[in-house]
């Protein structure tokens, strides 16, 4: 596989082609594993740029617009870069009822972060998803590892000033 | 195993991880070991509990104290007291919500008291991560009795006479879906196991994976043996990580012993298990999505027949059951199916898991028997609604459910009696709404989520969503017209004609039901521009009223815009312009004075 033509990209290190290169190997003979070798590059770049859905569909013997169009399809998937620290917001049921629109209204105007959008200094990132099933601890959001309970319009911002 | 005086089960599941089980943990491990107790007291870490509201806890076995919201600081206190010197400490005992009284013992707490646990039996009582722990509990004795004493054809009929029906949402009788797979022609097929739990506001699955994976497995087995399937996928979601942790544990050590792989128990018989993540999509709960899923593509819908139990994953003949369903199976077998069906309603047979969350003291999860009516789940194991409020409406089913107001609270669980009313039995998210919520923004709230996951397949769902949203949206700003009620009517009795599959044709029910118990509040959206809730912003005026304002700031302190202008012993007054309708003070006025 080392023998093969790596496209440039600003994001993607030699390490990490060498990282996306096994993933392919291990997986072009399975059957379906396209959303797998999807998942894992995405884990090692951080998000899927044009270049990479590329070289994978030509690993993976597929057309780039079969890759595409399961990429699009999932909502894990992302073409953008993703911010220093990503916002996981639950708009789940439980967390709605318990006034998570406020929290998620008042992080968006003091960042100027759109829904799945990244802040201009790539701070964060807002992600709305659904039910993270911690409906215990609602309203919750999760800022990178960090699970965070009873969130409200007033502490979050708090939360959110610990990480730079 | 190792014998021990005292065994500390302490919940390790997502909720009171999240609330500080580690640290607990590893205070009660440095303090006992200190103390010189490590060869008497053990602590386990155990799956999910249920009773996620009072997190993080802990259950002392032998005895049956309850242990809740445990902080690390005070477990050298806790240790000394009660694993030393023998005396229980009342501080972290379950107490009434009203009364204040406090409760030792675990099966006295009413949240406990009116469950009957079969699927969630072994919850908080093993470690989900050691298959010894599951087989000391009856484990695999089904799957083995099922391999080695009984035909396929006898393992069908035993779940046939059981009558348990599909626990995903749909509750099509399982006995029957293995029917067809089992005389279905070909040699390769498949068993499916649904862990793609995607209605918000659930989370039975997770906690069941997280709490007692084996009975899953088991239950594959067993099912993969009636229809005489070699290979078995579970395709989770991505979102649970430590269910499909637990889950791979579980399926390696199922390995080792020989209960996976080839020749089962020395009968003959291979089956394999592969665990399937999933990418985010909630179609991809639906059948045939999901079978679309696991072959690497669009997770979208086919029209059905032909069936999956004919022509399912790579064309073969499949069953998918969703995890609660396959936890039962192990049970039905070692037990019998008519043990099975003695517990429930005529056409709903067993025990149903519930998350119950939202507006209520006893959040967490709960299994109770068919036929118990709604009002007893709500006020006797939840505790009832906090703050002293009034009840509105429970949400069941998920965006595909509907809302059931105060009037059909007898309603017993029952896939038909709870049909009737206008929701459906789903999955097992149980939402409690007080009379804060605004039934407009709940409908809105839902057709937001349905319109943002239609796979974009078939028009009706595609374009007919996005339109009932914008219609919702429309209300929810002020801006409704009367003839609003109308299209919502029409439009959502089409959706549900022509959709083409299950996410599509239930997914007018928020609107539906929320139209036909609350239409006076849609009304007063149309009409008198006002939300009865006060949860709509572009609604509320943003002023003080004076007769209720108590001068006491509160407003002023935490408005992020200084938009309110307050002295000591002055009503408070809010500038239009400096506001941004963040809907602080009015969170913060504990006397409704805003509006």
């Amino acid at each position: 596989m080392s023998n093969k033509i790596h496209p440039q990209h600003p994001d993607i290190t030699v390490d990490m082609w060498e990282k996306i290169d096994e993933t392919i190997a291990a997986n072009r003979s399975k059957p379906g594993s396209v959303i797998t070798v999807l998942r894992e590059c995405q884990n090692v770049v951080n998000y899927l740029p044009v270049e990479l859905i590329d070289y994978i569909s030509q690993g993976l013997n597929l057309s780039s617009s079969d890759v595409f169009g399961v990429a699009s399809f999932y909502s894990l998937f992302s073409f953008e870069p993703k911010g220093r620290h990503l916002i996981k917001v639950c708009m789940g049921t439980a967390c709605y009822v318990k006034g998570i629109k406020e929290a998620i209204d008042r992080t968006c105007n003091t960042y100027q972060i759109k829904e799945g959008g990244t802040s201009e200094d790539r701070r964060f990132s807002l992600e709305a998803v659904r039910c993270l099933g911690a409906c215990g601890l609602a309203p919750v959001a999760v800022v990178d590892q960090d699970i965070y309970g009873s969130i409200s319009s007033s502490n979050i911002l708090e939360i959110l000033e610990r990480y730079e | 195993m190792k014998k021990v005086r005292t065994q500390l089960m302490l919940c390790g599941g997502t909720g009171c991880h999240s609330t500080g089980t580690p640290a607990v943990r590893e205070a009660l491990e440095k303090e006992i070991e200190q103390q010189g107790l490590s060869e008497e007291v053990q602590v386990v870490e155990t799956g999910c509990n249920g009773f996620c509201a009072v997190g993080p806890v802990m259950l002392v076995q032998p005895d049956g104290i309850f242990y809740q919201k445990l902080d690390p600081k005070d477990i050298p206190y806790l240790v000394e007291e009660h694993f030393l010197k023998g005396r229980p400490v009342k501080k972290f005992f379950y107490k009434e919500p009203d009364s204040k009284e406090t409760i030792p013992g675990m099966n006295d707490i009413p949240f406990f008291a009116h469950q009957q646990l079969r699927v969630m039996r072994n919850k908080g009582l093993i470690d989900p991560e050691v298959i010894d722990d599951y087989i000391a509990r009856d484990g695999y004795f089904g799957a083995a009795k099922a391999l080695q004493e009984m035909t396929p054809e006898q393992i069908v009929e035993e779940v046939k006479t059981s009558q348990i029906r599909g626990r995903g949402g749909a509750g099509f009788p399982t006995g029957i879906k293995w029917e067809f797979a089992s005389k279905s022609p070909g040699d390769v097929k498949y068993v499916l196991c649904n862990a793609d739990e995607g209605d918000p506001g659930a989370f039975m699955d997770r906690s069941i994976l997280e709490a007692d994976p084996h009975a899953v497995v088991e239950g594959m087995i067993i099912a993969a043996r009636a229809i005489n399937a070699h290979k078995g996928y579970i395709y989770a979601r991505t979102e649970y990580p430590l269910a499909i942790r637990r889950l791979n544990i579980a399926i390696t050590q199922a390995k080792e012993y020989g209960l996976l792989g080839k020749d089962i128990l020395g009968t003959g018989f291979d089956f394999e298990i592969e665990i399937y993540e999933g990418a985010g999509a909630f179609v991809c709960g639906e059948e045939t999505a999901l079978m679309r899923s696991i072959e690497g593509k669009r997770g979208m819908p086919r029209p059905r027949p032909p069936f999956p139990a004919h022509k399912g994953l790579w064309e073969k003949p499949t069953i998918l059951n969703n995890v609660e369903t396959l936890a039962n199976i192990p049970q039905i077998i070692l037990n019998g199916g008519s043990w099975y069906a003695s517990v429930g309603t005529e056409t709903s047979k067993g025990t149903k898991v519930f998350a119950l969350s939202g507006d209520i003291y006893n959040i967490g999860l709960l299994e109770v028997p068919m036929g118990i009516s709604l009002r007893t789940v709500i006020y006797d194991i939840g505790g009832g609604i906090p703050k002293k409020k009034k009840f509105k409406a429970v949400q069941l089913g998920g965006p595909s459910g509907g809302c059931i107001p105060e009037q059909h609270l007898d309603t017993p669980v029952d896939y038909e009696e709870i049909t009737k009313v206008g929701a459906i039995m789903g999955s097992g998210g149980m939402i409690v709404m007080d009379e804060n919520t605004c039934m407009v923004d709940m409908a809105r709230f839902f057709m937001d989520f349905i319109q943002d996951e239609s796979c974009g397949k078939c028009t009706p769902c595609r374009e007919g969503t996005r339109r009932l949203l914008q219609i919702l949206e429309k209300i929810c700003d002020g801006k409704g017209e009367p003839s609003d009620l109308e299209s919502l009517d029409k439009l959502s009795a089409i959706i549900k004609d022509s959709a083409l599959c299950g996410l599509g044709l239930t997914a007018p029910n928020p609107v539906l039901s929320t139209l036909r118990y609350f239409r006076d509040e849609y009304e007063a959206h149309i009409y008198e521009k006002r939300c009865p809730a006060k949860r709509c912003a572009a609604l509320l005026k943003f002023e003080v009223d004076p007769e209720l304002c108590t001068k006491c700031g509160a407003c002023f302190r935490h408005c992020p815009t200084e938009a309110v202008i307050w002295k000591k012993k002055e009503i408070a007054v809010i500038d239009k312009e400096k506001c941004i309708k963040c809907m602080t003070c009015f969170e913060k006025c504990k006397f409704g004075s805003i509006f």
